[in-house]
């Protein structure tokens, strides 16, 4: 008897020391990246989260991380900007307005999306969107708009708007799927309550379903972000990759650098010896601060919500 | 209508990437172009065999490594999660399965690949299973708990002990959900890029040992697409072609499979 019970004991144990695994690599992870990019905070302290120079020359080292920085936050902010109100665009159509026999198929659709591996969105965007965007967006803005700041410079396609809008693409499916699951949670009873007061569809969903549901949705835009920051190949391929003061983003029509990006390009031709290395580690250890509160807030925004939902609407 | 505006609008990206690799992809292949190593660059003669044999490489030691963590991880929070640790193991599960990849690969080349001293086939699957084991324990776990718990009573009823339970028991009776979640964090892995970079490396020849860099679909489709060759560029769609059949597959399968088995 005391045999087999320290069988299931020994089970349990074991499964319960495997499933540390989560929490042994996140703290692996944020363990060697403080401990690789300490020689680089230690030289240059606040300026490498400030500074513009990038300049991997020994004897002439300096590194700011500043413009990656910027190029991650615009990217995923006009990520944000054009890939939300579609996304909802869609949960909405999915769960008000679709009728059965379209819903399945458009919802594959969409999740085949996510499916895409990101480095063929990038091959794509280099041979093929680059020039949709270039010929009937950049051109005509700056044509007619070049005035302003933000649309200066010669458009050429690889530059952050064209990785702005290549994340959005790319956030699409999960910023849609979870916004789907809130909006499904909202209860049909609210939805009868509006119309029997003569509401309109879209009154009915713009009033009430979306502000019923506006934490978790918030939480799903947070969770598209959190994606956007992370990601690499697509636009590694996309943003021209700029390097130094050249790369703050000041200009949407200008070519930038991200995080990730700038990692991808230049990891490997770091020596291991110099500071370079460290320095690109400091980037990636500043990429895996942000990633790591975006998905925190928006693990914590959506449980929540979807906690609520148990006692609520039944699918 | 503006709703279904914006699904036409989603909807044109995917079926213009399908198109355009189908449409450039598709000339490439030949019996040559699957089995050959690239050969001489910036000549139309070669192939992509070393990528694919290392990107199956990769997908075959990464399942090794980390379907036995991640299901494991998976059957701990579903038989016994009901605790404040498992909460949080949960929880860090969540986040990590949006975590930047690259940031792994980083994290994998400093610890594997600098104390090795040699980039390898296992570093890249180090960095690959870290990324799956979160998505596999995930999956693990809610295809556990659809197992009605009346198939857990009736095997500890008749005295059979709870770790054989759960092993002989619940696991089978689990095994298409968790082939479907296998399956699919596969399908992800397989498209991974960024960790391999520092990992792997790429190579221009077949695996020839586990102290030497191995090439790989991803890496070969970013590597021909910087090429200034069109002939390299158009291996690069080739490749693209491959890889998005293995991983689409993959996808559509489990969907399909899964289907038919809600409709009995």
């Amino acid at each position: 008897m005391n045999q087999t019970l320290s069988y299931d004991n020994l089970f349990k144990l074991l499964t319960a020391i495997i499933a540390a695994s989560a929490a042994v690599i996140l703290i692996v992870n944020a363990y060697t990246l403080s401990t690789g990019a300490l020689p680089v905070l230690q030289r240059f302290g606040g300026y490498f989260f400030i500074g513009t120079q990038w300049n991997p020359v020994p004897g002439r080292e300096i590194f700011g991380a500043l413009p990656y920085l910027l190029g991650t936050l615009v990217t995923s902010a006009i990520a944000l900007l054009i890939g939300v109100p579609l996304s909802l665009g869609i949960a909405i159509f999915l769960v008000e307005m679709a009728p059965k026999t379209v819903k399945v198929p458009i919802s594959y659709l969409v999740e085949l999306l996510a499916a895409v591996p990101s480095v063929i969105y990038g091959l794509w965007g280099l041979f093929v969107f680059r020039f949709w965007i270039l010929n009937y967006i950049e051109t005509p803005l700056s044509t007619y708009l070049g005035w302003i700041p933000v649309f200066s410079g010669t458009p050429f396609g690889l530059d952050v708007f064209s990785a702005g809008v290549i994340l959005a693409i790319m956030i699409i499916p999960t910023v849609s799927s979870v916004s789907r699951e809130v909006i499904q949670a909202v209860p049909d009873s609210l939805r009868e309550a509006a119309y029997s007061i003569g509401a309109t569809k879209w009154e009915v969903t713009r009033h009430w379903v979306l502000s019923y549901g506006r934490s978790g949705i918030f939480g799903a835009v947070i969770l598209g972000l959190g994606r956007a920051v992370g990601e690499t190949m697509a636009v590694t391929m996309v943003i021209g990759n700029a390097i130094g003061p050249a790369a703050v983003p000041t200009s949407l029509f200008k070519p930038s650098q991200t995080m990730s990006s700038l990692i991808a390009n230049g990891f490997l031709e770091a020596t291991p010896a110099s500071l370079e290395l460290p320095a690109y580690i400091g980037v990636g250890l500043i990429l895996l601060l942000l990633a790591l509160s975006i998905n925190i807030i928006a693990h914590m925004m959506v449980t929540r919500v979807l906690k609520v939902k148990g006692g609520g609407a039944v699918e | 209508m503006l709703c279904f505006i914006c699904v036409i609008i989603a909807v044109i990206p995917l079926l213009s990437i399908l198109f355009e690799v189908v449409v450039r992809g598709a000339p490439q292949l030949s019996l040559q172009f699957l089995t050959q190593p690239s050969g001489v660059i910036g000549q139309s003669a070669g192939g992509i065999g070393p990528a694919i044999q290392g990107t199956l490489i990769l997908i075959g030691l990464t399942s090794l490594i980390g379907v036995p963590i991640g299901v494991l991880s998976g059957v701990y929070l579903a038989e016994y999660g009901n605790n404040k640790y498992a909460a949080s193991m949960r929880t860090v599960n969540d986040i990590l399965t949006e975590f930047p990849s690259i940031v792994v690969g980083i994290t994998v080349f400093s610890v594997v690949v600098l104390n090795t001293g040699y980039h390898s086939p296992l570093a890249g699957a180090i960095a690959l299973a870290l990324i799956l084991i979160p998505i596999v324990a995930r999956t693990t776990e809610e295809s556990l708990k659809l197992v009605p718990n009346s198939v857990r009573e009736a095997s500890l009823a008749l005295g059979v002990h709870k770790w054989r339970t759960t092993l002989n028991i619940v696991l089978p009776a689990a095994k298409s959900g968790l082939i479907t979640g296998i399956l699919l964090a596969v399908a992800r892995i397989a498209g991974e890029t960024a960790p391999l970079i520092m990992t792997v490396l790429g190579n221009q020849n077949f695996f020839s040992g586990f102290d030497q860099p191995i090439d790989a679909l991803p890496l070969r489709i970013w590597k021909d697409a910087l090429m200034p060759y069109p002939s390299s560029q158009a291996q690069g769609w080739g490749a693209a072609l491959v890889l998005i059949l293995i991983v689409l597959s993959l996808n559509i399968g489990v969907r399909i499979a899964s289907r038919s088995r809600l409709q009995k």
